[in-house]
C-alpha cells in the first residue's frame, strides 16, 4: 500500500515536473541598440507577440548597450555560467564568435525541409556576413547599409536640383562645392557633405573601397586588402573632400553627434545608417531625401549591423526554442513592423511584400533606398581578431583625415600589422 | 585705488570660473526644460516643457538603476566603516609584530586602487559567480586604504587616558573603540563617508566591466547605454535622464554641505 | 595579556587585510603571472610566453602613444587643478561676495558623474552646434574641431578633467586654510606685508602637507579618470587621446586579449608603485612631525 502510495506520487512528480517543463523554457537573449529612438521599447513589444503566441517559451531580453557591450556581456554570461542562449550581436562578430567556440550553426538546429527553406529566404547580400564556408551561424534581424541624406531645401537654396542628388564621386565633390555656403565674414554656415569618422570608420571606408572595386578583406576573414591601389584611391578621396576639396571639415567627424548636425542643416549631405531614417523623419522640419551612395567605379555600401546567433551553451529543447523566437522576430510581418519603427531594413524579400511595408514604402519612398542599394552591397569588414583588425584600419583612417600620414603609408602599415596578426588563422 | 581694481577684479576672477563650473548643469537644464529645436539655440522666451524627462524616464528603469546605486554604494561604505575601523584602531593603538609591514601593505592599496586591476579582479569575481550581481560591484572596494589611514591618524589623536579610564571601569577593547574612539571621529566619519558615497554614486568602469543586466547595473553604467553616442545625441532626453541621475546626490549635497565641508575640517583633511 | 592584545590586534585586522589581499596584492602578483601567457583559444590551456608579450608591446605603437599621452595628461591635469583649487579656495575663504553660491559652484562638478555629464561636454565640443565655437564665432573664430583634431583632443579632454577634479581639490584646501591661525595673519599684517607677500610666506608653505595629499591624488586620478574617454573620444582620432587604463580595457574587453591586457597593467603598476616609493618618504616624513 505504502510502496503503491509512493510510486503513485512519483508519478505525478515527475509529470508535474515534465509539465513544469514543458510549460516554461525560458531563454535570455542580449542586444544592443546602436541607433536613435526608443527601440529597446519596440523590441520588448515584440517579445510580448511572441510569448503570447507561444505561452510556452519564456523569454527575457536584455538592452546592453552598444554591439561591443552586447557581446561582451553576452559572452561574459556563458563564461559565468549564466544561462543565456541565444544574441543579437555584430553580424561581422561571426569570426571571433567561432574560434571562441560560443555558437552553433543554425543547419544543425533547423529539422524540416521547410525549416531549410527558411534558411535561404533573407537577402543574399546579408547573408555575406552571415555565413561562413556555406554555413549558416547569424540570421540577420536589424541589418542596415549606409545610405545618403540629403538636405532638398538646401539643393533648392544651391541651385540644385532636388530630385537629382550627386551619383558619381565627381558630382558628389561639384554638388558639394555648390552647397557650401559661408557668410559674410567667410566662415561656413552649412558644409556641402559630411561622412562620419568616428565610432565605425571602417564601415564608411568599406563603402568608398566597394565604390572603386575593392573588398576590404576575404570572405574567411583570414585576409585583408588594406593597402590595395584602388583601395588607398579611395582614402585618398575622402580625405580630399576635405582638404583638397573644402566640402567637409577637416579632422574627424563625431558619428553620434552627425544627425544632429544634418538636422540643424550645417551640412546638406551626410552618409549614415539606414537605421536613422525614422529618428531624421520624425525631427527634420525641412524637406530631406535619401538616394543610394553615389558610384566611382561603381555603386556600392558594405550591409552592417546585427545577426541573431544561438549559443552552443545550451539543450536541444532551449534551441529549438530559440529558433522559434528567430524565426518569429525575422518573419515578414515583425521585420516590416522593425524596419518601419526603426529605419533598418526589412531583412528578406517577403517583408516587403507585406502590405504594411509595401504602403509605408508607397508613402515614404526613402524607405525602399537600403534595400535597393543591397544589389551593390558587400559584406562588412569581418575578420578573425576582429576588434584589433578593425582599430588598425580606424586608426589609419583617421590618421589620413588629420593629415597626420599620406593614404599609401598609413594603409600599408595596417595592412602589414593585420597580415601579422591574422596570419595564425 | 589699486588694491580696489585687484579686488574687483580678483571677484570678477572668481565668479567667471564659478560661472563656467556650473555651466554644464546651467545646460542641462536648460536643454531638459525647453524644446528640442532650442537644445543648441539659446533664447530667453523658448517654451518650458516636460516632455524630456517623461520620454527619458521611459526611456530607461530610472528607478531600477538608481535602487542599484543605492545598494551598491550603501554596501560599500556599511562594510568600510566596518572594516576600516577595525583597522584603523589596530594600527593607531595596539602593539604588536608586523605592524610597519602591515601599515605598509595598506598603504599600496592609495596607489594600486582597484580600477588598474580591473582584469585581475574580473577573473577573480568569474570565479566566485559574482559577475552582475551589487556584492561583486562593492567587493574590491571594501578595504579600503584611505579610510584605515584616515581612521588611524583620527585615532591616534585621541587621548590614550580616556581608553585607560574606560578599560579600568570594566570595558572591553570593542566596547571602548565604540564608546570611546567612535563618537569622537564622527566628523572624520562623515567626511568619509561623504568622499565614498560621492565616488562610488559616480563610479563607472568597475561597474561596467562587472554588470550585465538591469539586475545590478548601476545609475552611471545606465546612462552609458542611455546616452551612448552610437545612437545619435539626443542632447534633451540625455539631459534630462542626467538631471534626474544626480538629483537625489545634489539634493543630499545642498542639504549637508556647510556640515561638510565643517566636518572636513575637523577631520584634518588638510 | 600581551599575548591575548596580539591576537586581538590581528583578529582586528583580519577581515580588512583579506579583503587588500584578495583586490589587491594578490592580483596584482597575478597579473604579473598572467602576462607571461598567451592567450587560451578554443578551449586549449594557456600557453606559457615569457617575454613575449612584453616584446609585442615594445613594438606596440599604440601603447607608446598612449603611455606619452598619459604624462602629458598627468602634466597637464595636475598642476592646472591644484592652482585652480588653491585660488578657489583662497577666495571661498576671504569676505568675497556671495561665498556660498561660490562654493557650491566650484564644488559641483565633483558631484556629478562624469559619465553622465561628458555628454554635456560633447555638445560644448561639438564643433558645429556646440558652445564653445558658438563663442569663438562671436570674435570671428572659424571654429575648432575640439575632438576631431589629433592635436586638440587631448587638451580637449584635460579640460574637462580639470573641471572635475578642482572643486574636490578645494574642499581640502579650503578645510586647511580655515584651520589656519588667525594671530599669525594679524601679525603679519601689523609687520605691513602686503598680500602676495603674506601669501608667499606664510600660507603656502603652512599649506604644504595639503599641497602633498592633493598632488598625490591629482596624480593618481590622471592614470584611473578615464570615464570620459567612452562618450567623448574612444582613443582618437587615431589614439590622440587614448590613456593606458583605457587601452587595458579595449585591450581586455574588447578584444579579448586579457594577457596582453595584463602586461600593459604590469607597466602601469611599475609606475604606480614607483610613485608610492617615492611618496612614502614624504608622507612618513609628514606623519612623524604631526
Amino acid at each position: 500500500m505504502l510502496h503503491k502510495g509512493k510510486h503513485l506520487l512519483a508519478i505525478g512528480l515527475t509529470s508535474l515536473a515534465a509539465t513544469a517543463a514543458q510549460a516554461k523554457t525560458e531563454l535570455t537573449m542580449y542586444y544592443p541598440v546602436s541607433v536613435g529612438g526608443p527601440l529597446t521599447k519596440v523590441v520588448d513589444g515584440m517579445i510580448d507577440q511572441f510569448e503570447k503566441q507561444n505561452p510556452e517559451i519564456d523569454v527575457s531580453a536584455i538592452y546592453a548597450g552598444n554591439y561591443n557591450d552586447a557581446r561582451v556581456k553576452a559572452l561574459a554570461a556563458l563564461k559565468g555560467g549564466q544561462s543565456t542562449q541565444l544574441s543579437v550581436m555584430a553580424a561581422i562578430d561571426v569570426h571571433e564568435l567561432k574560434d571562441l567556440d560560443a555558437i552553433v550553426a543554425f543547419d544543425d538546429i533547423v529539422e524540416t525541409d521547410e525549416e531549410r527553406q527558411w534558411l535561404n529566404s533573407f537577402y543574399p547580400a546579408l547573408m555575406e556576413n552571415s555565413q561562413v564556408d556555406g554555413t549558416t551561424y547569424g540570421i540577420p534581424f536589424q541589418r542596415s547599409t549606409i545610405v545618403m541624406y540629403y538636405n532638398k531645401d538646401a539643393f533648392r537654396d544651391a541651385g540644385l536640383d532636388p530630385e537629382q542628388p550627386p551619383r558619381s564621386w565627381d558630382e558628389l565633390v561639384s554638388m558639394g562645392q555648390k552647397l557650401v555656403k559661408k557668410d559674410s565674414n567667410g566662415q561656413v554656415e552649412r558644409w556641402g557633405a559630411m561622412i562620419p569618422s568616428t565610432g565605425y570608420p571602417y564601415w564608411m571606408f568599406g563603402a568608398l573601397a566597394k565604390q572603386n572595386g575593392e573588398v576590404l578583406m576575404n570572405s574567411a576573414g583570414n585576409e585583408t586588402y588594406f593597402n590595395k591601389p584602388g583601395t588607398v584611391e579611395a582614402l585618398q578621396y575622402w580625405s580630399d573632400l576635405g582638404s583638397k576639396y573644402k566640402i567637409m571639415p577637416q579632422g574627424t567627424i563625431e558619428w553620434g553627434t552627425l544627425r544632429q548636425n544634418f538636422l540643424e542643416q550645417k551640412t546638406a549631405i551626410m552618409w549614415h545608417s539606414t537605421g536613422n531614417l525614422t529618428a531624421v523623419k520624425k525631427n527634420a522640419d525641412f524637406d530631406f531625401g535619401v538616394a543610394m551612395m553615389p558610384a566611382h567605379q561603381q555603386l556600392g555600401s558594405p550591409t552592417g549591423g546585427g545577426n541573431f546567433y544561438i549559443f552552443k551553451e545550451s539543450t536541444q529543447e532551449e534551441r529549438r526554442a530559440a529558433m522559434k523566437l528567430v524565426r518569429f522576430m525575422t518573419s515578414p510581418e515583425q521585420a516590416a513592423n522593425w524596419s518601419i519603427a526603426t529605419g533598418y531594413m526589412g531583412v528578406s524579400p517577403a517583408a516587403y511584400e507585406t502590405p504594411e511595408l509595401k504602403a509605408y514604402v508607397k508613402s515614404f519612398p526613402p524607405a525602399a533606398v537600403a534595400r535597393d542599394q543591397l544589389e551593390y552591397a558587400t559584406a562588412e569588414l569581418a575578420t578573425h581578431q576582429a576588434g584589433r583588425v578593425r582599430k588598425l584600419l580606424d586608426d589609419a583612417i583617421q590618421s589620413v583625415l588629420n593629415g597626420q600620414a599620406e593614404p599609401k603609408a598609413a594603409l600599408d602599415a595596417a595592412q602589414n600589422q593585420a597580415k601579422r596578426i591574422l596570419s595564425r588563422y | 585705488m589699486m588694491t580696489r581694481f585687484n579686488t574687483w577684479l580678483s571677484t570678477s576672477a572668481a565668479w567667471l570660473l564659478g560661472l563656467l563650473w556650473i555651466l554644464p548643469l546651467l545646460y542641462a537644464f536648460w536643454a531638459a526644460t525647453h524644446p528640442a529645436e532650442y537644445a543648441t539655440r539659446f533664447d530667453l522666451f523658448a517654451p518650458l516643457t516636460t516632455e524630456h524627462f517623461v520620454t527619458a524616464w521611459n526611456q530607461a528603469p530610472f528607478m531600477r538603476y538608481m535602487l542599484n546605486t543605492v545598494i551598491i554604494t550603501g554596501l560599500i561604505l556599511f562594510f568600510q566603516l566596518i572594516l576600516c575601523t577595525l583597522a584603523g584602531y589596530a594600527l593607531a593603538r595596539m602593539q604588536f609584530r608586523g605592524r610597519g609591514l602591515v601599515f605598509a601593505l595598506v598603504l599600496l592599496q592609495l596607489m594600486v586602487m582597484p580600477e588598474i586591476l580591473i582584469v585581475e579582479n574580473y577573473r577573480t569575481l568569474a570565479g566566485l559567480d559574482l559577475i552582475d550581481t551589487h556584492i561583486g560591484v562593492g567587493l574590491p572596494y571594501m578595504a579600503s586604504a584611505f579610510g584605515i589611514f584616515l581612521l588611524r591618524q583620527t585615532f591616534k589623536g585621541v587621548p590614550q587616558e580616556l581608553e585607560d579610564a574606560a578599560r579600568l571601569e570594566g570595558c572591553s577593547r570593542l566596547g571602548v573603540l565604540w564608546k570611546v574612539y567612535v563618537p569622537l571621529a564622527k566628523p572624520t566619519y562623515l567626511a568619509y563617508g561623504l568622499v565614498s558615497i560621492s565616488h562610488h554614486w559616480n563610479n563607472f568602469l568597475w561597474p561596467l566591466v562587472v554588470t550585465n543586466t538591469e539586475s545590478s547595473r548601476p545609475l552611471t553604467v545606465g546612462m552609458a547605454i542611455f546616452g551612448a553616442p552610437e545612437s545619435g545625441v539626443d542632447w534633451p532626453v540625455i539631459c534630462a535622464g542626467t538631471l534626474i541621475a544626480i538629483g537625489p546626490l545634489l539634493a543630499v549635497f545642498l542639504l549637508f554641505q556647510r556640515r561638510f565641508v565643517q566636518s572636513f575640517m575637523h577631520a584634518g583633511l588638510k | 595579556m600581551n599575548r591575548l592584545s596580539w591576537l586581538h590586534a590581528w583578529l582586528m585586522l583580519l577581515p580588512a587585510l583579506a579583503m587588500l589581499l584578495a583586490f589587491t596584492h594578490i592580483p596584482t602578483l597575478t597579473t604579473v603571472w598572467h602576462s607571461l601567457f598567451f592567450p587560451e583559444r578554443g578551449g586549449a590551456p594557456a600557453e606559457f610566453a615569457g617575454l613575449d608579450n612584453y616584446r609585442m608591446m615594445l613594438d606596440d605603437t599604440v601603447f607608446w602613444q598612449a603611455l606619452s599621452n598619459n604624462l602629458w595628461y598627468a602634466l597637464g591635469t595636475v598642476p592646472t587643478s591644484i592652482a585652480l583649487a588653491l585660488a578657489m579656495a583662497l577666495w571661498v575663504n576671504s569676505k568675497i561676495s556671495g561665498r556660498t553660491a561660490l562654493r557650491l559652484a566650484y564644488f559641483t562638478p565633483t558631484m556629478l558623474p562624469m559619465i553622465a555629464v561628458a555628454n554635456i561636454w560633447l555638445f560644448f565640443y561639438s564643433p558645429e552646434i556646440g558652445l564653445f565655437n558658438k563663442v569663438l564665432a562671436l570674435f570671428g573664430h572659424p571654429g575648432i574641431n575640439w575632438l576631431g583634431d589629433s592635436d586638440w583632443a587631448l587638451p580637449s579632454l584635460m579640460l574637462m578633467t580639470v573641471w572635475k577634479e578642482a572643486g574636490f581639490f578645494m574642499i581640502f584646501y579650503l578645510a586647511a586654510l580655515q584651520s589656519l591661525s588667525r594671530d599669525l595673519y594679524d601679525a603679519a599684517a601689523l609687520e605691513g606685508a602686503g598680500r602676495w607677500h603674506t601669501f608667499r610666506r606664510l600660507t603656502w608653505p603652512l599649506l604644504m602637507p595639503t599641497t602633498l595629499f592633493v598632488l598625490v591624488n591629482a596624480i593618481l586620478n590622471a592614470f584611473k579618470l578615464v570615464d570620459h574617454l567612452f562618450i567623448l573620444t574612444k582613443g582618437g582620432p587615431n589614439n590622440a587621446s587614448n590613456l593606458l587604463l583605457y587601452y587595458i580595457y579595449e585591450n581586455a574587453f574588447s578584444f579579448f586579449d586579457s594577457n596582453y591586457a595584463a602586461t600593459l597593467t604590469v607597466v602601469m603598476l611599475a609606475l604606480l608603485i614607483l610613485l608610492a616609493l617615492l611618496q612614502f618618504g614624504v608622507l612618513e616624513r609628514r606623519i612623524h612631525y604631526r
